[in-house]
């Protein structure tokens, strides 16, 4: 086996102009926020759940496209989440305030036992191995009829007053994925982000030359499980009801499938890939029952034809453009 | 609990590792020479059910309709194995585990849905022969004709991959090419062809699953989901491309799941995983060797 999981993920050579990428940010961020004005409730709606599964699959690529990681059932994290605010708000007295904020650290525990066996094996075992215990997890949420309702889920989940109406919602979740989205790229850039790339790029050198690997892999798997818990935290917001398909493999499955559509190398990918991915099965649902199909297919050519994902394609494009001037 | 009801019941869990078995060593073998990681074989068996459903519908139910459909069902699932590893497989060989992962995810989605278009979407279930219905008594446990039945076809189909696997000059080649795909091609044996083969034998073993499991439960959609954890966990627990590794987990699994459901039936659902995550656990690359 080889010691790389992940062979199409290659450091961009060239380097995107920072600027150019805050000045994006900026006019993105404006005209979201701006854009409730404009929308039907319908939109807003699901604008809310695009900030959710763009939350969602950041925080799996931290591990998927920057530790190499063959990370199967992120959408457990999610699960746990969500799931820990239904039962702190609807089964105790507590604040809605200390659901929120116990969430993402449940989630970060689950990671941490669960990462804790996964870092000692790699490349394939390490995959089978997350979804072994991310599907005992979903066994255990499905069976615990007494605390998680069993099958049926937990509906009409309470929320403080100033987040009953989807405006409110949606700026709640809208804040929370910037601050997020911040956070998580201030850690990729930071050391540990880039002794995790090495960690990806070379295991072997990297612990020869003295990093302890796993302990990078199991805290990279611990902060994506917490900030996964967080967008676990939005989706009740947005929903108000949780069931314990959230934690089924197949949710995880396409949460991959959004990180590789929008381009693992990229930051913004995985939130571009789940955009697209929200926008379009709502849009696909309106024509056939058959979105599935349409999502196979898609994913069939993505991988034939386009493995680098929309914004990895992008890159190289910009990256060639930028080596000619520099030729010149 | 008596001793008959825990032989009974052990009898049934391993008739269901048989299950168990067939199909992954179906994903065990084709991971072993393709060094592929094959979500759709889940789907291959959910087609060989669905199959197996409409050749014996076809015969009315009747007696010929079952040993038809357990002849045709399987055929028809390997010639869809083919065509896919034709298709789309060949195309990704070298690429890494994540995009062979999605490739055949892609057919799980696809399939699901169009097993949905050409079947619909209500419940279907298929009759047991008549020679195979009823029970009989092993020491005090009564156990159906069709879960002894069952017990002989494992062997058999286990005997004959090891018959096929060392004793056949092209099981031989097979072997060889897991092992070193390049000397293989060096020595000037075409191993592509030997990928589609091993694909489709796979593919066969998923359709005989399923068109086995058939008579034995309801055939419904989402029949795959559950199946392709449990065939990769065996797979992985036995050692990724090991044969007589899938062989063993699967009695395991089987067993260790008959008896979750005796002692422990609210939770018996995880008791699965909870072996699988402690085999792996206590042996990160499988109980038996990796690569045959």
């Amino acid at each position: 086996m080889s010691t790389n999981n992940l062979k199409l993920i290659e450091n961009p050579k060239g380097k995107f102009n920072t600027y150019l990428g805050l000045g994006i940010a900026a006019v993105g961020i404006i005209v979201l926020l701006l854009a409730p004005g404009f929308l039907t409730q319908y939109y807003v709606y699901l604008l809310a759940t695009v900030f959710t599964t763009a939350l969602l699959a950041t925080s799996l690529n931290l591990v998927l496209g920057y530790g190499g990681l063959l990370h199967l059932h992120h959408g457990v994290f999610f699960g746990v989440g969500a799931y820990t605010v239904a039962i702190v708000t609807t089964k105790t007295s507590w604040p809605f305030a200390v659901a929120v904020l116990l969430a993402p650290l449940v989630a970060a525990l689950i990671a941490l036992v669960i990462g804790w066996f996964c870092v000692r094996l790699r490349g394939l075992y390490f995959g089978m191995l997350t979804l072994a215990l991310g599907q005992l997890v979903w066994a255990i949420v499905y069976r615990w009829n007494a605390l998680t309702n069993g099958d049926n889920g937990i509906h009409a989940i309470p929320v403080p007053e100033f987040l009953t109406s989807i405006n409110s919602v949606y700026y709640a979740t809208l804040l929370i994925l910037v601050i997020s989205l911040i956070i998580l790229y201030i850690i990729t850039k930071s050391p540990f982000g880039l002794m995790l790339l090495a960690t990806r790029d070379n295991p072997v050198r990297s612990e020869s030359v003295g990093v302890n690997v796993k302990r990078h892999r199991l805290t990279a798997f611990v902060i994506a499980g917490f900030f996964a818990g967080i967008a676990g935290v939005l989706f009740v917001l947005v929903e108000r009801s949780v069931a314990p398909s959230l934690l089924f493999w197949s949710e995880s499955a396409e949460v991959l499938i959004m990180c590789l559509m929008g381009g693992l190398t990229v930051f913004m990918g995985p939130m571009l890939g789940a955009g697209i991915l929200v926008l379009l099965s709502m849009v696909v649902g309106l024509y056939t029952e058959y979105w599935l199909l349409v999502l196979g297919l898609l994913l069939l050519l993505l991988v034939l034809f386009l493995p680098q994902g929309i914004l990895g394609y992008l890159m190289e494009i910009y990256n060639k453009s930028q080596d000619k001037r520099g030729g010149n | 609990m008596d001793f008959a009801t825990l032989a009974s019941q052990f009898f049934i869990g391993l008739s269901r590792g048989m299950i168990f078995f067939i199909v992954s060593a179906g994903l065990t073998l084709i991971f072993g020479v393709l060094r592929i990681t094959n979500f759709a074989h889940g789907a291959l068996y959910m087609l060989g059910a669905f199959m197996a459903y409409s050749v014996s519908t076809l015969f009315g139910q009747g007696p010929y309709g079952f040993w038809l459909a357990l002849l045709v069902a399987p055929i028809a699932v390997m010639f869809i194995s083919l065509v896919i590893e034709r298709g789309l497989l060949r195309f990704i060989y070298n690429r890494d585990h994540l995009i062979q992962m999605l490739l055949t995810y892609s057919l799980v989605l696809i399939a699901g849905d169009l097993v949905k278009i050409i079947w619909g979407t209500e419940y279907k279930s298929m009759h047991i022969p008549e020679a195979l219905r009823g029970s009989f008594n092993l020491w005090g446990a009564s156990l159906p004709w069709y879960n002894a039945f069952l017990l002989v076809v494992g062997p058999v189909v286990a005997l004959g991959l090891w018959f096929f696997l060392s004793k056949t000059n092209l099981g031989k080649i097979c072997r060889a090419t897991a092992t070193d795909r390049e000397m293989v091609d060096v020595l000037g044996i075409n191993s592509t062809k030997v990928f589609a083969m091993v694909f489709a034998l796979g593919g066969w073993l998923a359709g005989l699953g399923g068109a086995l499991i058939a008579p034995t439960t309801t055939i419904s959609m989402g029949m795959d989901a559950s199946i392709i954890i449990y065939a990769f966990l065996i797979v992985v627990v036995g050692g990724l491309g090991n044969i007589w590794g899938a062989l063993i987990s699967s009695i395991i699994m089987g067993v260790g799941e008959a008896f979750g459901i005796l002692f422990i039936p609210g939770v018996a659902i995880i008791i699965p995983y909870i072996i699988a995550g402690v085999l792996l656990i206590l042996r990160p690359s499988g109980l038996l060797k990796s690569a045959w």
